[in-house]
């Protein structure tokens, strides 16, 4: 430690005031944003979030669990778990592969290729749905070759999880490619260097090291696939106990003017999408402390 | 840099293995599940030939759709921008009980899925809702009409106006401000000069992300929206209902202007991401 006197200690803590000052707004601007902004996410995240809860539970926690144990109900949570697990799966293997080729390599093109694995977000979800429609369907472009070979993929389960797959198909890859190429190529070059296989690299190497980002992108890829409404609107045809999701269970009861049971299907989803967050917050520090290589 | 570099630069290969099949099994697998069904959509759209197209795009009912889609997502793009600059402010510049809850709660749009967001905005701003009652009784009704629409887009979109500029004000650097507040700028001037011009690009493209999201939006905005032809009935809906209708090819003409409009947002906001990054490299 330097030894400083007390007149160089005075200026030093005069210019750290001055510099603070410059920074601060006024108490009463300071009041009146912070209201602001405080009024506005009530008004527009947190109170949706509690009505969901408040309605779901209105007429007792009987009524809420007959909500929940109804048959059409219970196959629709059951299709929606089905659905989400091919779809996260998929991705997970997919996304992973993807950044590999796009994070440890360099190639003409790759910046068009990361565009095109973000597609889908800037996709409506409606659109989504309907180009598997205009597809697969029946006056789709494969729609014929498939009615004679008697293969059903759309209003049936293939269709759902194609359009489920399209709308999460950039989350798992987008959170591991700025991470890995951040992250370099030198440890997986000094492991294949002292004799690992590719595979071993792969598994002992970059998987470690990246293993926060890819549970982060999993957690958001789950929330979108058991929460997708648009797209599996469109390709599922609300063949009740069959082809419902949850959300689509939701609409249905919903439109039947069933409130409470629509809300009490809809405070499950609203119960992950809370878990998500959190675990989402917990996630990012670990992110954080990966990518400047603390972890 | 040891010779083994040079050695290694003169051979284009990496060491590392898998580059062949890695990426292609990536091109492939979006190409099936991504660029194939998209380039579906415009094989079928060119069954029409233009006056065919241009005569289901120029209907009154799809004009009037993609109107409100379009107005609506523009006006509630502009609404996050106000107010989710002002959260930004508080949540990255003051202190105050809660902050934290919120700044996470911030995500709840992303996360939430869309069918609960959209039942749960109508629960509150119905005739009987919390909020909607008060809004009643001074004559306003947002539930059933455009206003409603707009409730929906708006909470879908904040979060991409928040989280993108939240970390360009967090990172700006307070010499900038120091330097100004020195240099004798009343701090309204510093704010208006130095603060939000360093922060127009995560703006923009803030902007330009929470109205691509709200352009195309669908579950949120059904529920509250009333969805009475020509008035309240967006350009994603009336896909639908052409397409339960079995009119083919109204749905896909229309489909084809969303996805073409969907295409020059992600374009403007390609754009933009790369000037904001030259931004903050140079500074």
């Amino acid at each position: 430690m330097s030894v400083v006197d007390a007149t160089e200690m005075r200026v030093i803590y005069e210019q750290r005031a001055v510099a603070k000052a410059a920074q601060q707004d006024g108490i009463w601007v300071r009041r009146a944003i912070i209201a602001i902004a405080v009024l506005f996410l009530a008004i527009f995240i947190v109170l949706p979030l509690i009505v969901v809860f408040a309605q779901a539970f209105s007429r007792g926690i009987a009524t809420y669990w007959d909500a929940l144990a109804e048959p059409d109900a219970v196959s629709a949570i059951r299709l929606t778990l089905l659905i989400a697990a091919i779809s996260v799966a998929c991705n997970l293997i997919f996304g992973l592969i993807g950044a590999w080729a796009i994070a440890k390599f360099e190639f003409w093109g790759k910046s068009v290729l990361i565009t095109f694995i973000d597609l889908p977000f800037s996709v409506s979800p409606v659109v989504s749905g309907l180009v598997f429609v205009l597809l697969f369907g029946a006056q789709g472009l494969l729609g014929p070759w498939l009615q004679a070979n008697d293969i059903q993929i759309i209003f049936a389960v293939p269709g759902i999880v194609l359009a489920t797959i399209f709308v999460t198909f950039p989350f798992v890859a987008r959170e591991l490619i700025p991470l890995m190429q951040q992250q370099g190529t030198q440890e997986e070059e000094a492991a294949i260097s002292l004799g690992a296989s590719g595979f071993s690299t792969f598994f002992r190497v970059t998987l470690p090291n990246v293993k926060w980002a890819l549970l982060y992108g999993v957690l958001l890829c789950n929330a979108r696939a058991m929460g997708e409404f648009g797209a599996v609107s469109v390709v599922s045809g609300h063949i009740r106990g069959e082809t419902n999701t949850m959300p689509l269970h939701i609409e249905i009861l919903y439109n039947e003017y069933q409130f409470v049971a629509a809300f009490a299907v809809a405070s499950l989803l609203a119960f992950l999408a809370l878990v998500t967050l959190i675990a989402k917050t917990l996630l990012e520090r670990r992110i954080e402390r990966a990518k400047h290589g603390v972890d | 840099m040891p010779s083994s570099m040079s050695i290694r630069q003169a051979v284009p290969r990496s060491v590392i293995p898998g580059f062949g099949i890695t990426l292609g099994i990536t091109l492939t697998w979006l190409s099936l599940i991504v660029l194939i069904p998209l380039a579906g959509l415009f094989i079928k759209s060119f069954e029409l030939n233009p006056s065919q197209f241009w005569d289901i795009v120029t209907h009154p009912r799809t004009a009037n759709a993609l109107k409100l889609s379009f107005g609506t997502a523009l006006l509630a793009a502009f609404i996050n921008l106000v107010f989710g600059t002002l959260v930004v402010w508080a949540l990255v510049r003051y202190d105050f009980p809660g902050r934290r809850v919120l700044d996470a709660l911030v995500d709840i749009p992303f996360a939430l899925p869309t069918a609960v967001a959209g039942i749960a905005l109508t629960a509150l701003f119905a005739q009987n809702g919390w909020f909607g009652a008060p809004l009643a009784a001074l004559g306003i009704q947002v539930a059933f009409t455009p206003l409603g629409i707009l409730v929906a887009l708006v909470f879908i979109g904040l979060p991409f106006v928040v989280r993108t500029v939240q970390p360009v004000l967090q990172d700006l650097d307070p010499e900038l401000e120091e330097a100004a507040a020195s240099l004798g700028a009343s701090r309204l001037q510093t704010v208006t000069r130095v603060i939000l011009p360093a922060l127009l690009p995560a703006l923009l493209t803030g902007f330009a992300l929470a109205f691509a999201r709200a352009v195309g939006e669908y579950g949120s905005v059904i529920f509250i929206a009333g969805n009475l032809p020509n008035v309240s009935e967006i350009a994603p809906l009336l896909i639908v209902i052409r397409l339960e209708e079995y009119r083919y090819a109204d749905a896909t003409a229309i489909a084809a202007v969303m996805l073409i409009a969907s295409f020059i947002i992600l374009f403007v906001i390609n754009r933009l991401q790369r000037w904001s990054e030259l931004r903050t490299s140079r500074s």
